[in-house]
């Protein structure tokens, strides 16, 4: 498989359930890929990192967002909505990673320009072998800014 | 995983490119419907049912190339992102490109993923079945 993008890739993680954050830092280790992953735990973290406020000035700009929906302080939603109406953020591509399967939030998620929208299983099995699938996709066949 | 067929539209000028497409997405593991048009003007009159589209049905995906006569991707995708019936069905960029001003500038304009088409013929069927595997089992689509 031809790897179209430069390594390593920093994703940015965005997840308050520290169970699915250690699901996911599975996940890519079992992936392979060359990939710096950074954590925070709500919205108005998410945009502190992208933005590098206070403790996250030196934080690299992420080629990837994997952002869950419900979080505290400020929802997935809403962080959505901030970063895809940003002129110097809005390229980043966002996944939204999430357990909700109301398609009202799907809707809403494309509206506000989410780049996909991904279920994530309650099987811890299954949910290592989405992520995985899901990040192969973006690393090796699609092409990263 | 989804029973019913997804819907895509490809917008291709280049009839080979446009064959191969249609060749790797009839061998894929899912069902499908696919319409091709071969421009901007055409795709946005497809999406909006004028003229001759207008029995066309809403897609679930819409693969489109850049580099086009008429109305290029880049201004098709600007055009259907800013429409609010429009703007929630996934595009994916399918192009020869690897500019990386194409790559901002798409990404920059909510395409929502962008591909780089291998000249390889066995690399483009596995690229095309990969993206259309992506969408239909990991992907949850909008509501159409």
């Amino acid at each position: 498989m031809t790897m179209v993008n430069v390594h390593p890739i920093h994703i940015l993680l965005v997840e308050d359930n520290p169970g699915d954050v250690r699901l996911t830092q599975e996940a890519f280790k079992e992936g392979h890929h060359q990939v710096s992953l950074h954590v925070v735990q709500d919205g108005v973290q998410a945009l502190q990192f992208l933005n590098r406020e206070g403790q996250y000035q030196h934080a690299p700009r992420p080629g990837l967002i994997l952002l869950d929906l419900h979080l505290p302080r400020k929802d997935g939603l809403e962080t959505l909505a901030d970063i895809k109406k940003d002129p110097v953020l809005r390229a980043i591509p966002v996944i939204m990673l999430t357990t909700s399967k109301d398609e009202e939030n799907v809707y809403k998620a494309y509206d506000l320009q989410a780049n996909c929208y991904v279920a994530k299983p309650l099987d811890m099995g299954q949910y290592i072998d989405i992520i995985k699938e899901m990040m192969d996709f973006w690393i090796t066949r699609t092409n990263l800014y | 995983m989804k029973i019913q067929p997804i819907k895509i539209l490809l917008v291709e000028d280049n009839p080979g490119d446009a064959r191969l497409t249609t060749e790797a997405l009839k061998e894929g593991k899912f069902h499908n419907q696919l319409a091709h048009v071969s421009d901007g003007v055409e795709a946005l009159a497809y999406l909006r049912k004028q003229g001759n589209y207008h029995d066309a049905i809403r897609p679930d995906l819409i693969l489109l190339d850049l580099n086009m006569p008429r109305k290029d991707g880049r201004e098709t995708l600007q055009e259907i992102k800013s429409d609010p019936e429009l703007r929630r069905i996934p595009i994916v960029i399918l192009t020869t490109s690897k500019a990386e001003e194409d790559i901002f500038r798409s990404y920059d304009l909510h395409a929502n993923c962008y591909i780089t088409k291998p000249v390889k013929l066995e690399q483009f069927f596995d690229v095309v079945r990969n993206v259309e595997d992506f969408w239909m089992t990991i992907v949850r689509l909008p509501p159409n």
